[in-house]
């Protein structure tokens, strides 16, 4: 008993400075130097300024503002409106606002539940409001009906932060995003193209467009760039 | 449905197997203390272990004694970790462990997060980067990831010993058998798992929090930390914490279609490997095979009702006049609660891993899932963590079925049952019966308890609207008994609506959480983790010293396709006798309706 309680004491002490400092920190460390992009997130910058990262989707709305300036808050969370030049993320369940990275959180709506039915309906009425132009009230994409749109841009993410949306969701918008920004078609198909992910090994998981990177290339034709 | 996730599905098992297989026969020769390719780097830090911790590895110890060992050794580590977290904010711990100065979790909510880590379960009622500084994350639950997986093994081992124990008492040694899993095992499994993690995008680092300014001019906040090495350990290690509130899909934690299928891998991994040791150590290989055929013939059959459910959509969906078939560029589905790039079967398959074994890891919200997709979660759990479970837990606890189905089969052809040349007798199935039962047993009871009081009520989330109904509904009933039932199967995962720790704020301040729910999940976890573990030692025990007579023509064997369908048939038997009713009021009057509440 005295002999195994002696043994615990040193060995809890012993494993928690073996496995709890020097393991972590090690695999930091090499990490730091072997991969220091991935180990500090993928952090992008645009002309020196961090703009996000890689793999953490974001928002592209853009704050509403009050009468007198300030961005409006509902919640303490920022209210903002979609921004139609900008590819939009899939529904984002996290609390304090959408894609809020430091808490990240499941909507975890049943199955069954009416609440979920509602949200759905929502974003589906939503996602058909964003592909009408409110100047000629015509559709971007004449060819999309209730029944088309994917049910990736419909339904919220797992981690409230995916950086990607599904191929189908990116051509639909593809129509907005090209009208708005007096692009054609093609050219940016051809960059959804360019930042869709493709399946592991040719078979694991899906496909996915990489909404962050996609309208960031955007910007830099938009600027001007190539 | 896709061919692409079918093929997942496949070529998972197949690799898993050509895995698994090698690594069983490397751990079989490290438990038998034979010379193996890691010798020669481990022995020295071995020899100087045992030197640190005054452990005589020749020692032999009985089931007694090594049940003595364990259970001191888990309440330091227990006593230790309960500290650290209640102590993540002293003005000893350096800044840089500790940047964003978060406080500690009231003490309920670290009695509950102590006795999760310490029983490899990983039941989480708090979120990751709004709970936990990075010292309690490295020094607490990295620790305890690490230990009560070893914990989980050696159990199994010293089973196994005993099954092949030629008369005497002795189950080996319980500070030598750990050492030697630390070292040998997770040691080597985890550097790698955690560098190849790192490479694909998950992130390892000690940074505050980053604040980007998006592209359309809005704030965001990052949460970072030490991820990687935590994340190799906690699926390797079947424990399943995420290090994020949202587990395995948080990019951070598995950022690609690869990693996915890298971090299912790795939670099988030493779950198989073990049957196939089994298999080794016996001197039987067929012993190992037989065993493994009835786990993969459950798993996949759980796996397959899962995919179909999830690729089939919701009735909420349906209602909300959602498509959820496949079209080009998108595969439907239920994507509520799933990230794109997992996709239906990524999501589906790592649920249902991660529910078979003791792991619990999400990479989907499983409360999300379709009525019968995630009635699978339940019915895995009910079946006790024997299709793989977890490390060390799983064989230990299959092997107990084995005994009993040996047992039922002896009897049903009229013979005295015999296992591996072994007599079974009364006090072997006493045994091995209360180490089955006792996991349903405390599920139902806690779940009773919970369902039944208004204290238990106060966590349930999914409300329905109309006020009549409020938390009688399938799905708050389905919140209380995943909650109890994962934590008995110290399992983890959740029903995540299900809560026990409110958070106004990051960092704790002005927290409390609900002392109810941390107790009850707390003892559930503590008595359905501590319980069977002493009954398969004094299973081990028992069968240590009978002599072994060969084996007759009469013999019922134990290592051919009659037998697989017996085990089978005994373990659904079991877990849908205890459980059914239970299911019936939950998942699975949801599956069978399309109404919405």
């Amino acid at each position: 008993m005295r002999r195994d309680i002696v043994t615990s004491i040193i060995g809890i002490i012993v494993f928690t400075i073996l496995l709890g400092l020097v393991y972590p920190l090690a695999i930091t460390g090499i990490s730091q130097v072997a991969f220091s992009g991935n180990a500090n997130g993928q952090q992008i910058h645009v002309r020196g300024k961090l703009v996000g990262s890689k793999l953490i989707g974001q928002n592209f709305g853009t704050p509403v503002l009050e009468k007198n300036g300030k961005a409006k808050e509902e919640k303490g969370a920022v209210v903002t409106e979609v921004d139609p030049r900008y590819f939009q993320s899939r529904p984002s369940a996290t609390e304090g606002g959408s894609y809020n990275a430091a808490a990240s959180t499941f909507s975890n709506h049943g199955p069954n539940s009416v609440k979920t039915e509602e949200a759905n309906a929502e974003n589906i009425k939503a996602y058909q409001e964003l592909n009408v132009n409110p100047a000629t009230k015509r559709e971007y994409d004449p060819g999309l009906t209730a029944s088309k749109i994917p049910v990736d841009a419909v339904n919220s993410s797992a981690s409230g932060l995916d950086p990607e949306i599904s191929p189908a969701n990116a051509w639909i918008q593809a129509y907005r995003v090209a009208s708005v920004r007096r692009l054609s078609l093609a050219r940016v198909d051809a960059l959804i193209a360019k930042y869709t992910s493709s399946r592991a090994l040719g078979f694991s998981g899906e496909e996915g467009v990489n909404v962050l990177e996609l309208n960031l290339a955007l910007d830099r034709i938009s600027a001007g760039g190539v | 449905m896709t061919a692409a996730g079918w093929l997942t599905i496949i070529l998972f098992a197949v690799i898993l197997t050509a895995l698994a297989f090698p690594l069983g026969s490397y751990m079989a020769a490290v438990y038998s203390g034979r010379h193996v390719i890691l010798t020669p780097i481990f022995a020295v830090p071995e020899r100087l272990l045992y030197k640190l911790l005054r452990v005589d590895p020749k020692r032999e110890q009985d089931w007694k004694a090594y049940a003595k060992s364990l259970i001191i050794f888990s309440l330091a580590g227990w006593l230790l970790l309960y500290v650290i977290l209640r102590t993540q904010n002293a003005p000893w711990v350096p800044h840089v462990l500790n940047p964003l100065g978060y406080h500690s979790a009231p003490w309920n909510v670290t009695f509950n997060t102590a006795s999760s880590f310490m029983t490899n379960t990983n039941w989480q009622f708090y979120s990751g980067e709004t709970t936990m500084s990075y010292f309690s994350q490295m020094l607490g639950l990295t620790v305890q990831n690490w230990l009560s997986a070893g914990i989980g093994i050696v159990v199994a081992v010293a089973l196994v010993r005993g099954i092949i124990g030629r008369g005497g008492t002795s189950l080996g040694n319980f500070w030598q058998d750990l050492v030697r899993t630390i070292l040998y095992l997770l040691t080597p499994l985890s550097v790698i798992a955690a560098l190849v993690l790192v490479s694909q995008g998950v992130i390892a680092n000690l940074s505050t929090y980053l604040t980007v300014h998006t592209v359309t001019g809005l704030t965001q906040t990052i949460a970072m930390g030490p991820v990687a090495s935590q994340e190799a350990i906690k699926m390797l290690g079947t424990n399943g914490g995420g290090f994020f509130n949202t587990n395995s899909a948080h990019p951070f934690e598995n950022p690609t279609q690869f990693t996915n299928f890298f971090e299912m891998l790795l939670v099988l991994l030493i779950p198989a490997a073990l049957v196939f040791m089994y298999g080794r150590m016996t001197g039987n290989r067929r012993q190992g095979y037989a065993i493994y055929g009835a786990m993969m013939v459950m798993f996949l059959g759980a796996v397959c009702v899962a995919y179909v459910a999830e690729a089939h959509g919701s009735p909420a969906q349906h209602a909300a006049g959602l498509h959820t078939g496949v079209i080009h560029g998108s595969t439907g589905g239920n994507m509520e609660g799933k990230e794109q790039r997992f996709g239906i079967a990524g999501s589906a398959l790592f649920d249902v891993i991660t529910t078979v074994t003791s792991c619990g890891a999400v990479n989907s919200a499983i409360e999300s899932f379709t009525g019968i997709g995630g009635a699978v979660p339940f019915a895995n759990l009910s079946a006790s963590e024997v299709i793989f479970g977890g490390v060390g837990t799983g064989l230990y606890s299959i092997l107990l079925y084995v005994l009993l189905a040996v047992f039922i089969g002896g009897l049903m052809v009229g013979r005295t049952p015999e296992w591996l040349g072994k007599k079974i007798e009364a006090r072997e199935i006493k045994l091995a019966g209360l180490g089955i039962l006792i996991t349903p047993l405390a599920a139902l009871f806690c779940t009773a308890l919970a369902s039944a009081s208004s204290a238990g009520r106060k966590s349930i989330s999914e409300v329905a609207t109309s006020a009549t109904l409020g938390t009688h509904t399938p799905q708050a009933f389905s919140e209380t008994f995943y909650a109890y039932l994962s934590q008995a199967n110290n399992n983890g995962s959740a029903f995540a609506g299900y809560t026990g720790f409110i958070q106004p704020n990051a960092g704790n301040l002005g927290a409390h959480g609900i002392t109810f729910a941390n107790l009850l999940g707390g003892f559930d976890m503590i008595f359905a983790r501590y319980a069977p573990i002493l009954f398969a030692l004094a299973v081990a025990g028992a069968l240590a010293g009978k002599r072994v007579t060969p084996a007759g023509l009469g013999t019922m064997r134990t290592d051919n396709p009659t037998f697989v369908v017996l085990l089978i048939g005994v373990i659904i038997l079991v877990g849908a006798l205890t459980f059914f009713p239970a299911l019936l009021l939950g998942p699975i009057v949801q599956g069978l309706t399309g109404h919405l509440y």
